[in-house]
């Protein structure tokens, strides 16, 4: 692969005081670089008003989440390498969420979606009572344990069309997150959960473009989550209950 | 920003999107027609008797192109969705529903 | 009607119109053998209870799967909401139905 010294880096600006346009950078290339290393060098030494977000840089926080090349990408874990287009980059904030600034998107209404899911803990015993035994190859635990490693990052959020195209949708994230708690042993209210996930803007609004299950870096599937859901409430409607 | 998302299955959702919008902006034209039929039987002949422009005929080939698509697009989204089978096994249904249809399709188009 | 009870409506006229599309894929491909006529169309479905019965399911089906799905597309891409995406959506699938109708009607009457 012929060597260059330089990429040139285009990056989204502004926010919502200020009219959102790309600014452009040279940036130092080097044989091994993430995208967040481009974007950091950049903020260390070009412009410091440079705004964006990370925490653990290896992948674990969901935190570092834009726009690289037209695709939602963890940009820790991304290699310039793998993305680069003739030795440029083009980043910008996450899509499908409102800008804080620069690279920053607000994650609000995001997680305001999880919750809206019904992805929250329903417990079945008390502190008083013993712990409940797990069978770790039960296949209900299988279809859980399939989308626990979600790390919150918003990717599939901001590769989805029908996020884009309908606000009440509460997106693949939510939804998967909804189906793990379905299929969770400790969980005591199913209907609760098939219930929040049957609304306005439920999994039913999903149309399986599958973006979810392309783009997400921990190599979940989302979109098979979701078609569970669908099963589930089909199933629901026609009088069967999962035992 | 310009969004990426050129992938087998987005592909397959924007074409079951198009061919349903085409199938719905069809169907009042083919309605329409048809009910010449109650009054004016020779007024719908004159229509029909366009079908043997080799433009309408290529027209109508993109009708039943648009039928078919919407209808296998349709049939693997419900697979997908109801029926709790593997991804290779809704794979190789697909293909065997394709394939036997294609089969048949020609079976048809010989024998008549 | 909730999302989901729409969801189930589009699915289930899908599936009840799943062998009518065969059926009518295979006609067509029968039909236009030796160029279309309307004596020959009227021929096969004049007075035909089947056909009746076939084509009323058929337009019934249709309508109801096409206002659900065009429903979707006025709110995802044209921006329409609420009442009057719901109001449009209704104007539509009662025209389709109607124009079926007169359609299925005309053919075997």
């Amino acid at each position: 692969m012929p060597e260059r010294d330089h990429l040139t880096v285009t990056v989204q600006r502004g926010g919502p005081d200020t009219p959102q346009r790309p600014q452009t950078f040279e940036v130092p290339a080097y044989d091994n670089q993430t995208v967040l290393d481009v974007v950091s060098w950049i903020q260390q030494n070009t412009d410091p008003t440079l705004t964006y977000r990370f925490a653990c840089r290896v992948g674990m926080c969901g935190s570092c989440a834009m726009m690289v090349n037209g695709v939602p990408r963890w940009t820790c874990r991304t290699h310039v390498s793998k993305v680069v287009k003739g030795g440029a980059i083009e980043v910008g904030p996450l899509r499908n969420l409102p800008v804080i600034k620069d690279l920053a998107a607000d994650m609000d209404p995001f997680f305001d979606k999880w919750v809206a899911a019904e992805g929250m803990h329903h417990p079945t015993r008390t502190r008083e009572d013993e712990i409940e035994a797990i069978d770790p190859v039960a296949s209900d635990r299988q279809e859980a344990n399939a989308g626990i490693e979600c790390i919150n990052c918003s990717v599939c959020y901001s590769a989805c069309d029908t996020v884009a195209g309908n606000p009440d949708y509460l997106g693949p994230a939510a939804l998967q997150r909804a189906w793990t708690l379905y299929n969770d042993a400790k969980d005591a209210d199913r209907d609760a959960i098939l219930d929040a996930v049957s609304g306005k803007g439920g999994c039913h609004s999903c149309h399986s473009m599958g973006s979810c299950t392309a783009y997400c870096p921990n190599e979940l599937d989302p979109l098979s989550a979701i078609a569970g859901l669908k099963r589930a409430t089909t199933k629901r409607f026609f009088g069967g209950r999962k035992g | 920003m310009r969004v990426d998302r050129a992938h087998p299955l987005w592909l397959a959702y924007i074409l079951h999107r198009l061919s349903g919008i085409g199938l719905a902006l069809f169907l009042p034209l083919h309605f329409w027609v048809l009910s010449y039929a109650l009054n004016d039987a020779a007024r719908l002949d004159a229509f029909l008797t366009l079908t043997e422009m080799p433009l309408v005929k290529l027209a109508e080939f993109g009708l039943v192109f648009l039928l078919a698509v919407h209808f296998f697009g349709g049939l693997r989204l419900l697979a997908l969705e109801w029926l709790p089978w593997s991804a290779p096994q809704k794979t190789w249904a697909a293909a065997a529903v394709a394939g036997s249809f294609l089969v048949s399709t020609t079976f048809l188009l010989q024998a008549i | 009607m909730s999302e989901f009870q729409l969801y189930m409506a589009q699915r289930l006229s899908a599936l009840v119109m799943a062998p009518f599309v065969i059926v009518h894929i295979g006609v067509m491909i029968y039909a236009i053998q030796g160029g279309l006529t309307a004596a020959e169309i009227l021929g096969r479905t004049q007075g035909s209870v089947f056909w009746l019965a076939f084509y009323v399911m058929f337009v019934i089906a249709v309508s109801i799967h096409a206002t659900i799905g065009l429903r979707t597309i006025l709110g995802e891409w044209v921006g329409l909401r609420g009442g009057l995406r719901d109001g449009l959506s209704a104007v539509i699938g009662l025209g389709l139905f109607l124009l079926g109708a007169q359609a299925v009607w005309a053919v075997t009457a």
